[in-house]
């Protein structure tokens, strides 16, 4: 493996193994906000174990998400200095803003964890819902530095000098509302399902019927909500992409030739070398009307950029069908769930309903890393669009492989802790909440 | 507006100095203190800093964002030369976070406790003598950008006594804050008494990798005591240090704890304005007389403008958010779920 594959790769698996726990974080704390608000509101109990076991959960993923945080910040630096040479100055904006965002989190998360019984009730919950808002707007603020490297303003550029910089175009630069928009959504879906999948199983196999049912059904409906809005954000992030990224479009549809009347391709294996894509099912036209609501748009395929601007084709076609696959999966699921509860029905009649809720766990979390990898492969062989090429940027030290080989054992390990003390708490449910209403 | 990056700069590396430290500290205790007392400075570390723990670290991303933000070339140079000792910092940031978070939140407890224990305490030992070897390497002008070679230039830019001994500088200082701070959370007169020991003994690691500082600054040409003594601000400083060292041992017996706290600070913050007054602005020193200047090696103004305003901007919702967190938990014992 070359130092430069190896810096890709390290940086790839910090940000997918980062990814996770920054949804969670960003999500999680509105779910507890709700179940926080039914307990001071209602005052049953099962709504104040389930925010307790909740915001125990939340602790170890905030924990495991601050220092992959951490090391991203370093990281920029260690794998990317030719980059971030230039680029800090202009896409630091975000990032600064962003460093107050967490500390206000940080904060919050200090008054919401160590502050039952300590503060005003609606003092306490109302921490839990800033842990929340300020993690939403730390993930848009990354987001829109990330977007300003799909999409570079805020600054000229001539025979690599970086002049008239305007760290604020930077920051409002054309990607930023349809990625962040997405994200957002994204990170709901992905935190929604995988909780309500486990909540699920749970009561598949009737443990604590009520804690488990009740905390499914608070989950469930952020989740389905997001995944019905979901296609709609993507559908717009897209026609984002047709306009500022053509190279990246063309490679998330595996499109070779330009023209007019292209037709959507869905599935399939794109093979550079005959420029086709085989066992591929083609809607004719259909790309052409997404892109531009006509059949007679023209859409630019790969052919109009040189080899050497051309991103990768086959990961980036698979990753975005794979995304777009989950993301139907995930709306049918939603929209049975919402028909089940529209008709009142009760859940222990429809244990499939909850069979298939299992089985999604992990599905928004596989489209959140599908969907990222199209994000930024597809800007490839850019690590600064149009401007800066990855290979430019990378360090000049050697032997990245073998620190890639670190992160790897490192990542790996955290996650075994992660699914270890998951598995510890959802196993002492019974031993420390299974308590009826009234007592404690 | 440079100048105002450049004082949150400086303050947010005291501020992770002085209260990531006393945590590192408390790491650093834990792994000298005899097996039956382990467990009581572990809970009492917990209950005390818990609710401010993730903020204390804050203060680290700060200065990250700041240095890419407002001085990009010095980020780039130090991340590319120093990488090896930052990556090994890292490694300890992220085995500290997440022992700490994981002992705490594991819901069984078991053999695995000890696991937690164990990683937590090395890496609190290792990450802040990384951290120092970084703040050696930086200006002992051992940084070669010319060099060939991969131990030249990646190794021996900051493999070097020097380095080494500030590195055990820093680590005795964060015991010695830890110390300081826990003889202020003790219920007990035995405690007190407890702390009070491993507070004299950090100082004294202090002081003697105090001396090695000096002795390896000596043997790798580093022109320390040119720094610290040859300017009246670095004079005035040290002098400072050392009185508010001595008054702390006369108040410790009278337990008086916000003034002792303030005094080592005071004393630890002396100790930086010392040992950065005298090369400002220059905070990178390579070799053969190259250097990164914060005057000099600053990004765009209009960048540097929007930086300042948004730390500016920032401080306005996080301090008063800060200390009303501080002093709520001072007031309530904090309760943990
Ligand atoms: C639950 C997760 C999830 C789901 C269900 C979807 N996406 Fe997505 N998608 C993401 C999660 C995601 C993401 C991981 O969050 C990305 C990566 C970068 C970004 O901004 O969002 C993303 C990126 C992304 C991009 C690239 C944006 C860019 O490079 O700027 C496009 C074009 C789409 N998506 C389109 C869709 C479409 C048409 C979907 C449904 C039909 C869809 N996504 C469902
Ligand atoms: C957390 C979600 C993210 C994921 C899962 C992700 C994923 C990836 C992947 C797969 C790569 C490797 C690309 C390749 O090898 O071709 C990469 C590279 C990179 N990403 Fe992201 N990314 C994320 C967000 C971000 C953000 C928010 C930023 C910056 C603000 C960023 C900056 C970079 C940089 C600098 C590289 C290396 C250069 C490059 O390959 O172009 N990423 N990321
Ligand atoms: C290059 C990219 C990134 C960098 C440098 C970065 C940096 C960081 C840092 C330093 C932290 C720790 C803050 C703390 O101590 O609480 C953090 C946490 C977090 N990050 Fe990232 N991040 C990146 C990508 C992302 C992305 C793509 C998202 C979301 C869309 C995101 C969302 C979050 C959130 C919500 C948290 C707080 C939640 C938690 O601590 O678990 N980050 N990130």
């Amino acid at each position: 493996m070359n130092d430069f594959i190896a810096a890709r790769s390290q940086m790839a698996l910090s940000l997918a193994f980062h990814i996770i726990f920054s949804c969670i974080g960003m999500v999680m704390p509105f779910f507890m906000a709700v179940s926080h608000y039914y307990y001071l509101r209602t005052r049953k109990m099962v709504f104040r174990n389930i925010t307790r076991a909740w915001s125990k959960g939340v602790a170890i993923f905030f924990a495991t998400g601050a220092v992959s945080g951490t090391v991203l910040s370093f990281e920029l630096g260690l794998l990317w200095p030719g980059f971030m040479k230039h680029a800090g100055p202009i896409f630091g904006l975000p990032f600064s803003l962003e460093g107050t965002a967490f500390f206000i989190e940080a904060i919050a998360l200090g008054f919401f964890l160590y502050g039952w019984g300590k503060f005003n009730k609606w003092f306490h919950w109302f921490t839990g819902v800033v842990v929340g808002v300020s993690g939403l707007i730390s993930g848009i603020l990354v987001v829109a530095a990330n977007a300003w490297m799909n999409s570079p303003a805020g600054f000229d550029y001539k025979d690599g000098i970086y002049y008239n910089i305007d760290p604020v175009k930077a920051m409002f630069n054309d990607a930023w509302f349809s990625q962040a928009l997405h994200m957002c959504i994204a990170a709901f879906a992905a935190t929604g399902f995988a909780v309500a999948g486990v909540h699920a199983l749970m009561v598949l196999r009737r443990k604590n019927i009520e804690f488990h049912s009740t905390a499914f059904k608070i989950a469930a409906i952020f989740a389905c909500s997001a995944a019905i809005l979901q296609p709609l954000s993507g559908d717009h992030s897209a026609r984002d992409v047709a306009k500022r990224q053509p190279a990246k479009l063309a490679a998330m549809e595996g499109l070779f030739q330009s023209g007019t009347h292209v037709s959507l391709l869905i599935g399939g294996i794109p093979d550079s070398k005959t420029h086709s894509v085989p066992y591929s099912f083609e809607i004719p036209g259909m790309l052409s009307f997404m892109i531009g609501g006509n059949v007679s748009t023209e859409v630019k395929g790969l052919d109009q950029f040189p080899v050497d601007d051309q991103p990768p084709v086959v990961i980036t076609h698979i990753a975005f069908q794979l995304m777009v696959a989950l993301a139907m999966v995930m709306f049918t699921v939603s929209v049975l769930y919402f028909f089940v509860l529209w008709k009142k029905r009760s859940f222990e009649k429809n244990r499939w309903l909850l069979r298939l809720f299992a089985l999604s766990t992990p599905l928004g979390f596989l489209a959140v890393e599908a969907g990222w990898t199209v994000t930024e492969l597809g800007r490839q062989p850019w690590i600064l669009h149009g401007i800066l090429r990855t290979q430019d940027a990378v360090t000049p030290m050697p032997g990245i492989q073998y620190t890639f080989y670190l992160f790897t054992a490192v990542y790996i390990s955290l996650a075994l802790f992660v699914i270890l003390l998951l598995y510890r708490q959802i196993r002492m449910v019974p031993v420390l909440y299974d308590v009826p209403d009234g007592k404690v | 507006m440079i100048y105002v990056v450049i004082i949150y700069l400086w303050t947010s590396l005291l501020l992770y100095l002085l209260l990531g430290g006393a945590d590192f500290g408390a790491g650093i205790i834990e792994l000298f203190t005899s097996d039956n007392n382990k467990d009581r400075t572990s809970s009492k570390m917990t209950r005390t800093i818990g609710p401010i723990w993730e903020a204390n670290h804050m203060w680290l991303i700060i200065v990250i964002v700041i240095l890419f933000t407002g001085f990009p070339e010095i980020y780039a140079a130090v991340s590319t030369w120093l990488h090896v000792p930052l990556l090994i910092m890292l490694m300890g940031i992220i085995a500290r976070g997440t022992a700490f978070a994981y002992r705490h939140y594991d819901a069984v407890e078991d053999e695995m406790q000890k696991i937690y224990n164990k990683i937590f305490r090395y890496s609190s030992f290792i990450t802040p003598f990384f951290l120092g070897i970084i703040a050696g390497s930086a200006v002992s002008g051992t940084i070669n950008p010319q060099a060939k070679g991969f131990a030249d230039g990646f190794i021996f830019s900051w493999l070097h006594f020097f380095s080494v001994a500030v590195g055990l500088f820093t680590v005795s200082i964060c015991g010695y804050l830890a110390a300081i701070f826990l003889i202020g959370e003790t219920e007990t007169e035995q405690e007190r008494k407890r702390y009070i020991v491993k507070a004299r003994s950090m100082n004294f690691a202090a002081v003697v990798s105090g001396g090695l500082v000096f002795l390896s600054a000596a043997i790798d040409h580093v022109p320390l005591t040119q720094w610290l003594f040859g300017n009246a601000v670095g004079i005035t400083a040290i002098t400072a240090a050392l009185i508010s060292l001595i008054i702390q041992w006369r108040l410790i017996r009278k337990g008086k704890k916000t003034i002792i706290r303030f005094l080592a600070g005071f004393q630890i913050s002396m100790i930086l304005v010392a040992t950065t007054f005298f090369h400002y602005p220059h905070v990178v020193l390579m070799s053969g007389e190259q250097y990164l200047s914060l005057m000099e090696h600053h990004g765009d103004d209009k960048a540097v403008r929007s930086l300042a305003l948004a730390l500016l901007i920032g401080s306005v919702f996080i301090l008063p958010a800060l200390f009303y967190l501080i002093y709520s938990f001072q007031k309530k014992r904090p309760q943990e779920i």
